[in-house]
């Protein structure tokens, strides 16, 4: 789990060129290497992409029964954004609360792990990350069993009124906000540790040593220095989060489904392929736009 | 007074603590509700205490069949991905070649990618190609988003790695398989075992790709996912609990063997010239 640290951080790079490619057999090797795995992806990831865009565009009268024909009916895009936009917005609301919610929670975890935690460090990372073991659905389901009505977080609230007499918290939009911070946390925390770890705690004594306070410290060097792994997190957080339905499935109600869910149903339900491939689609966009919108404002394209 | 400057020198620590306890709070729960008697088939609250779930798991035995097909799946997408996974990553790193771009964009797209977009793509494949859906599709699926996975893990070990020892056995005379075998393989491996075990944890907890391309094959987090609607039996909390311990394990056990491993490296040198002897 923790190569998820790795990830988009440096993607590895070599710091030795390549040798340079010899003649005949050698030249192909790679090829050859590569051939195999390059083939799946494009089989099985390219390909269907494709499909799904000729889905969308489907005549959206036909149905699985009686067959599809691709009439390039782009109107299924806006009848979509129309029937559904509520939920796209929802979507980017709680996910983007959950990801602030994330960073506060995350950054100190992050840094009080690679710079504080001393021997313990090696333990407290394997805490982060052991969670991961255990069935995502069960751990969510766990927590129906802590925010439940007759659970004792409810029973504690409504004791010191935080919560009324009759107050909830499953199935509510902080229900669902709170399993998708807890779903996606680790996947923020590893590339920001990865980071943070690098961090030279010789470059903070200096800023102290410079009459820096340890805010214009943590904004001047500890920030700029844990960028790349801020990013990379908030990235691996905030796509997989979106796109998400099962936290709005088991520990909301239908007022709070997310894109996910009519996508969900769409596919599986009401088995209408054009719609919930349309949906696919702006979903993806809009992420894709997001995320580049994000990266140019961050300043940096070398995680891609 | 002290207090305060107590707090402000650790305040992040106490933070992380806090956190640390949010993120471990469900697994406490899911390892209590495992010794849970329910009141009743929908109710998620601790009612009595038992062992029962614990002596016989297999109590609903669909479920155990769900475990087992998820096991099958998990090894064969794993074996498939890693070593698809591993060829990709040494072409990448060890050689020079035209279209390494495009190869790292799509390496890089399927991790970027929600799995809703690539599940539902998937599925309108397999419908547009008339594939019926079972047991393969979900290998094929769970191949497909593990590759890339394994690609940046091994990546990261080779790439971390002194070329130079290579070059050393080149030197002493051993030919390009010789080296492969016995200076590359070994030095790349724990990266591989590594990319291996992420990509079986992959395949084992995912939902959302394989609900899309099951058909009417069940997973165990398929099976989860069905019960939920009708209420949890308490011996998948068992399930739970027991993936977990097994992987606390796996962890505990390979970071004693590296320790020892250093420690023996460590002593090596230093026993070869008798050091310890003559000092004392």
């Amino acid at each position: 789990m923790t190569a998820l640290a790795h990830v988009p951080t440096t993607s590895g790079q070599s710091a030795v060129p390549p040798p340079a490619p010899r003649r005949g057999r050698r030249r192909l090797l790679p090829y050859l290497l590569l051939l195999p795995g390059a083939a799946w992806l494009f089989l099985f990831f390219a390909l269907p992409l494709l499909q799904l865009a000729a889905a969308s565009l489907y005549d959206p009268s036909g149905s699985l029964s009686t067959g599809y024909s691709l009439t390039w009916a782009f109107g299924n895009y806006p009848d979509a954004l129309q029937a559904y936009w509520p939920h796209f917005v929802r979507s980017f609301v709680y996910s983007a609360i959950a990801l602030v919610i994330a960073l506060l929670m995350g950054y100190p975890l992050a840094y009080g792990i690679a710079q504080k935690a001393g021997r313990w460090k090696n333990l407290l990372l394997v805490c982060v990350v052991a969670p991961m073991f255990t069935s995502f659905l069960v751990r969510t389901l766990a927590w129906k069993t802590i925010l439940s009505d007759n659970g004792w977080l409810v029973g504690l609230l409504r004791d010191v009124h935080l919560l009324g007499a009759d107050g909830r918290l499953l199935a509510t939009p902080f229900a669902v906000v709170l399993g998708l911070t807890y779903n996606f946390l680790p996947f923020l925390v590893l590339p920001l540790y990865a980071s943070l770890e690098r961090l030279d705690p010789r470059l903070l004594e200096a800023a102290s040593d410079l009459y820096a306070s340890s805010w214009a410290a943590f904004r001047r060097v500890t920030l700029p220095l844990s960028m790349p792994g801020l990013i990379a997190g908030t990235l691996l957080f905030f796509i997989p989060a979106t796109g998400d339905y099962i936290n709005a499935e088991l520990l909301g109600t239908p007022n709070e489904y997310m894109i996910g869910n009519v996508i969900d149903s769409a596919f599986l339900v009401r088995l209408d392929y054009p719609q919930g491939a349309a949906l696919s689609f702006l979903l993806m966009a809009a992420i894709l736009a997001v995320v580049f919108l994000y990266l140019r404002r961050a300043g940096t394209e070398e995680v891609l | 007074m002290r207090l305060s400057r107590w707090l402000a020198d650790r305040w992040v620590m106490i933070v992380a603590l806090l956190v640390l306890g949010y993120l471990s709070l469900p697994i406490l729960v899911v390892a209590g509700l495992s010794f849970n008697r329910p009141s009743s088939r929908l109710s998620y609250d601790f009612h009595e205490f038992t062992l029962d779930n614990w002596r016989n798991p297999c109590a609903t035995s669909d479920m155990c069949d769900a475990v087992v097909r998820s096991v099958q799946i998990g090894f064969i997408a794993t074996a498939v991905s890693t070593v698809l996974g591993t060829l990709m990553a040494f072409a990448l790193i060890r050689h020079r070649f035209r279209g390494r771009s495009g190869i790292n964009v799509l390496i890089f797209l399927p991790m970027a990618t929600p799995e809703l977009v690539m599940g539902t793509s998937l599925l309108a494949l397999f419908v547009a190609a008339g594939v019926p859906q079972g047991f393969w599709t979900i290998v094929i699926a769970h191949v497909m988003f593990c590759v890339s996975f394994v690609v940046v893990t091994v990546k990261a070990r080779l790439a971390g790695m002194d070329s130079r020892l290579e070059e050393a056995a080149m030197d002493l005379y051993a030919n390009e398989w010789q080296t492969f075998r016995r200076i590359t393989l070994p030095l790349v491996l724990p990266g591989i075992v590594a990319a291996a075990l992420l990509a079986f944890s992959l395949s084992f907890d995912d939902f959302i790709i394989t609900n899309f391309n099951a058909g009417t094959t069940v997973t165990f987090p398929m099976y989860v996912w069905g019960a939920a609607q009708r209420g949890i039996p308490p011996q998948v909390n068992v399930i739970g609990t027991a993936m977990f311990a097994i992987a606390l394990l796996l962890v505990g056990a390979s970071s004693l063997r590296g320790r020892r491993a250093r420690r023996a490296a460590l002593a090596a040198p230093v026993a070869a010239v008798g050091a310890p002897k003559s000092a004392s």
